[in-house]
């Protein structure tokens, strides 16, 4: 597995998300309140809405387009919302975040 | 044959009384009340409250006009009654009402005691006893000057807390060397004055006043030392008397109240006496319990119930000044025969003191921290020995045997005879006991058939314990609707809350407000932070990512996650060189969709999010700035051309439009607020279906307003008529302004008004010249820190961050 390096903690606002712009689709990256990081592809289970564009509050996302919460964690909707988003695993090295290029390879293929 | 009941005075103690008679004794009397003051039955504990606009009139009013016509009661107000004729046995009131009794109950409470002093007498010397008082110091607060309170007793204090979160420098000036000192023990009391100094009210003790100094009125007060405290308000709050003249001259025996036996009844056994007026064996009181235990007696007896008599004992102390936790109850003097045992916490400002005498509970001092004052005082009056628990005592219920119990434990472990209210006396068994019979489930019904929680307040939380306790998961507290799943609180409570605290940050709200969820959610943060830049305007750090994507972006977030771009146009004119640039701009960023909309602005739709910063330069160079499409704040206003070129215009309306747009651009608000101005009532600018609209009229300008034509169709409701331009703009903006203080986060202005009352907006907006000033003022400081334009700001490189992708991963990267 090869790690590829994103950007540093710092470039997200806390509470708040960056893009990734990778060949096949953009991933969000997300900061919660207690520097917690999560990726997620950036596409609403629902209708597709940019996630990366939503609230972040405590360890989940709400969708800018019609408000589905989505998990950071797990990727699922949650409350009585059903629909799923895929998650990437990163890392932290210090400041510096790491993504698995195996798992967008995956999302590739 | 009915006989004839007459009550002189109208306080809560004979509203108790008549509680307890038409329940116990319907139709038995033909009751009539002279009440000296002009309204029905209010609670008067909750007078500090309404001074310092934590609640209203309306909502501390026990008996609604409704009551008494229900009850067939006829109540005269405003008639203070001059003289009692026990031969005749009639009373006549002021006005010249002449009633006869064949019971009569006087209830003429306390009157406030006048320091002796020169100076007395001037206007702006105030006392605070009842409603009038309190409209009265409100009156005197809107200048922002300078107030000084004498007295620092319960009523002082609430006086002085009241005025400063009115906006008045305040200064109490107090005879002893501690606050309180009939209440608290010396280091409460330091504990206290340091509490009151912190929120900004200067406290003088060991000042005695020697005299109020001012010609024509109030102009300062001077101390026995020299010192002269500048003031326009004096608040005199030294204390009450009973005010027994009115019995005094009728004959009956008057020691420092009216004396009565322990059935109320006076030295003539046709009149009864009760409340704040009357001595019995030797005591006079001021709290309510005492008085509705007397109400209780003397509502009986009245009834022909056979009752046990009115007994003496110790009642709590409770300040009622947001954020100050004060109790204490019976002896706390130091003593000989005595032992105490302290518990201090300087870090958490906690001070409880418990004074045990042959290791029982005699007296209890308790500050900062007053869970556990309900339980001491059950220890003390059932004389508990607590040698067993001497070394956990202080620690409070939850300590006693063991392990921490939970709050809900604590509440479950009481015995059925603890005290619940202390205003109402209502123990725990008779609140249980009333949720089992009658079926009860919520807060407010247990308030209706027992009085728990329904006079000042302090034991609500409790009483919803025993509720949910009693209930299970039957219980749903949610009887007001909470803003958001994060807490019980309503938007009302929070707003309220965030200028009584004086709550400046998100965090400082969830933490003061105990919100349940760590960060909030996407309903409360953008509320909050409405609420803060509205309530704060020069002190508030705006959060960005408590707001929605297209406050955050400045732009309309599309279904394809693509944004429109909608530069202001001031009401809705344009010109070629503006039109060019719009092109130009399509052009070069290849903008799929141009659009006029229903506010007479242009939208540029589909423009990919990494080019805003870009086409906003472009723009920024032909003189736009951001027309606000996106915002919950000031959007449109939509003209008609007007006296400028219609034949039919009557006044400038495309001029007044664009005045209007320019002095209130920038401006955030509940939920978005659109205008319209027309120039004649053909209303060609459809100003009368906006949330604000004017329609130039011949002789002026008439202002409409809380108009809808979305969700809701909704004509507008008419403001008033105005004369000049210049009026017009201090009305709208006064309205937008009491607006912004008062709605709830995504409430329109005409579900606003459905709240408030039509009538009170064109009151405060048309008639009170003061109260609309005032709004117009904050308004303008607001808009300091508010004009400022975003794309500007944006192309100059604030927020980069929101533009551009973090990184971008190329193909070979990712087959790595």
């Amino acid at each position: 597995m090869s790690l590829i390096e994103i950007g540093k903690l710092s470039d997200i606002p806390r509470q708040g998300a960056r893009c990734v712009i990778t060949p096949t689709g953009r991933i969000a990256v997300f900061r919660t309140a207690e520097d917690h990081i999560f990726a997620l592809e950036d596409r609403c289970p629902h209708k597709g809405g940019p996630l990366s564009q939503g609230i972040v509050h405590g360890g989940a996302v709400t969708c800018p387009l019609h408000n589905m919460v989505i998990s950071l964690e797990s990727g699922h909707a949650m409350g009585a919302d059903e629909g799923w988003v895929r998650t990437f695993p990163l890392e932290l090295d210090g400041e510096t975040i790491l993504i698995d290029s195996a798992s967008l390879a995956a999302l590739a293929a | 044959m009915t006989r004839k009941l007459v009550i002189v005075g109208n306080g809560m103690a004979p509203g108790r009384m008549l509680e307890h008679l038409v329940d116990a004794a319907p139709g038995r009397y033909q009751v009539t009340i002279f009440n000296a003051e002009p309204r029905v039955n209010y609670d008067r504990i909750m007078l500090s409250p309404v001074l310092s606009g934590e609640k209203g009139y309306e909502e501390i009013v026990i008996h609604g006009d409704g009551w008494y016509v229900k009850n067939g009661i006829t109540l005269y107000k405003g008639h203070k009654v001059a003289t009692i004729d026990r031969a005749a046995k009639t009373v006549t009131s002021e006005p010249g009402v002449v009633e006869p009794y064949d019971k009569l109950v006087i209830a003429t409470g306390s009157v406030p005691f006048i320091l002796p002093v020169p100076g007395r007498g001037l206007p702006g010397v105030l006392t605070y006893r009842d409603l009038d008082d309190v409209n009265a110091m409100l009156l005197a607060a809107q200048s922002r000057a300078k107030a000084v309170v004498i007295g620092g007793g319960l009523l002082g204090l609430e006086a002085a807390a009241g005025l400063k979160m009115r906006g008045m420098d305040v200064t109490v000036v107090h005879l002893m060397p501690t606050l309180m000192e009939r209440q608290l023990d010396e280091a409460a009391g330091y504990l206290l004055e340091r509490a009151v100094e912190e929120r900004g009210i200067k406290v003088m003790t060991k000042a005695s006043t020697k005299a109020i100094l001012g010609k024509d009125r109030v102009e300062g007060v001077e101390l026995a030392d020299g010192t002269v405290i500048p003031a326009t308000l004096v608040v005199m709050a030294a204390g009450i008397r009973p005010n027994a003249g009115l019995a005094k001259a009728a004959g009956l025996t008057v020691n420092r109240g009216i004396v009565v036996d322990k059935f109320m009844a006076t030295s003539d056994p046709d009149i009864l006496a009760l409340g704040e007026c009357v001595e019995v064996e030797g005591h006079v009181y001021g709290l309510v319990a005492p008085l509705y235990e007397m109400a209780r007696v003397a509502g009986a007896k009245l009834a022909g119930e056979e009752t046990t008599g009115f007994a003496h004992s110790d009642t709590p102390t409770k300040l009622k000044v947001t954020g100050i936790d004060l109790y204490s109850i019976g002896d706390f003097a130091d003593g000989e025969d005595r032992e105490e045992i302290v518990l201090r916490d300087a870090a958490a400002g906690v001070y409880k003191r418990i004074i045990l005498r042959d290791d029982k509970i005699i007296g209890t001092v308790l500050f900062g921290e007053t869970s556990d004052g309900a339980w001491f005082n059950d220890l003390k009056k059932k004389a508990v020995n607590i040698s067993d628990m001497r070394e956990t005592l202080i620690f409070g219920r939850a300590y006693q045997g063991g392990a921490p119990l939970d709050p809900m434990a604590a509440v479950a472990a009481l015995p059925d005879d603890a005290e619940i209210c202390g205003c109402n006396g209502v123990r725990k068994g008779k609140i249980v006991g009333a949720i089992k019979a009658k079926g009860i489930t919520t807060l407010e019904q247990v308030r209706a058939h027992t009085k728990a929680s329904a006079s000042c307040g302090t034991c609500t939380h409790l009483v919803e314990q025993v509720i949910a306790l009693t209930l299970g998961d039957a219980y749903n507290p949610a009887a007001v609707q909470p803003m958001c799943g994060c807490t019980t609180l309503s938007h009302n409570d929070v707003r309220r809350l965030i200028k009584a605290k004086s709550l400046k940050t998100i965090p400082a709200v969830m933490q003061q407000l105990e919100w349940t969820s760590s960060g909030g959610c996407h309903k409360c943060r953008p509320a909050l932070n409405y609420y803060l830049v509205a309530d704060w305007p020069n002190e508030y750090a705006d959060d960005y990512q408590s707001r929605f994507i297209n406050e955050r972006a400045h732009a309309n977030i599309q279904k394809d996650g693509t944004y429109s771009v909608v530069p202001r146009m001031w009401g809705g004119v344009t010109s070629a060189s503006e039109l060019r640039a719009i092109a130009d701009v399509v052009d070069k960023f290849a903008i799929p969709t141009v659009k006029v909309t229903g506010g007479q602005r242009i939208d540029l739709l589909g423009v990919v999010k990494e080019d805003l910063p870009g086409v906003w330069a472009e723009l920024g160079k032909a003189g736009f700035v951001s027309g606000h499409a996106y915002a919950k704040g000031i959007r449109t206003v939509k003209t008609c051309v007007g006296s400028d070129w219609c034949r039919f215009g009557t006044q400038d309306s495309t001029g007044l439009g664009v005045r209007i747009e320019k002095f209130m651009w920038g401006s955030w608000t509940p939920a978005k607020v659109k205008m319209g101005v027309s120039g004649c009532p053909r209303n060609c600018a459809e100003a009368t279906c906006k949330d604000v609209g004017v329609i130039c009229v011949d002789s002026g300008y008439e202002i409409h307003f809380a108009g809808a034509a979305g969700l809701d169709i909704k004509g507008a409701e008419v403001l008033g008529l105005v004369n000049t331009e210049d009026e017009a703009l201090e009305h709208i903006v006064a309205l937008v302004q009491m607006y912004r203080e008062q709605a709830h986060y995504l409430e329109r202005i005409y579900k606003w008004a459905r709240r408030i009352g039509i009538g009170e907006i064109r009151r405060q907006i048309m008639q009170d010249t003061e109260k609309r000033r005032g709004y117009f003022a904050r308004f303008v400081y607001s808009q300091k820190y508010a004009q400022v334009d975003p794309w500007t700001e944006r192309v100059s490189g604030k927020d980069k961050h929101e533009f551009m992708p973090m990184a971008t991963i190329g193909l070979a990267q990712a087959a790595e």
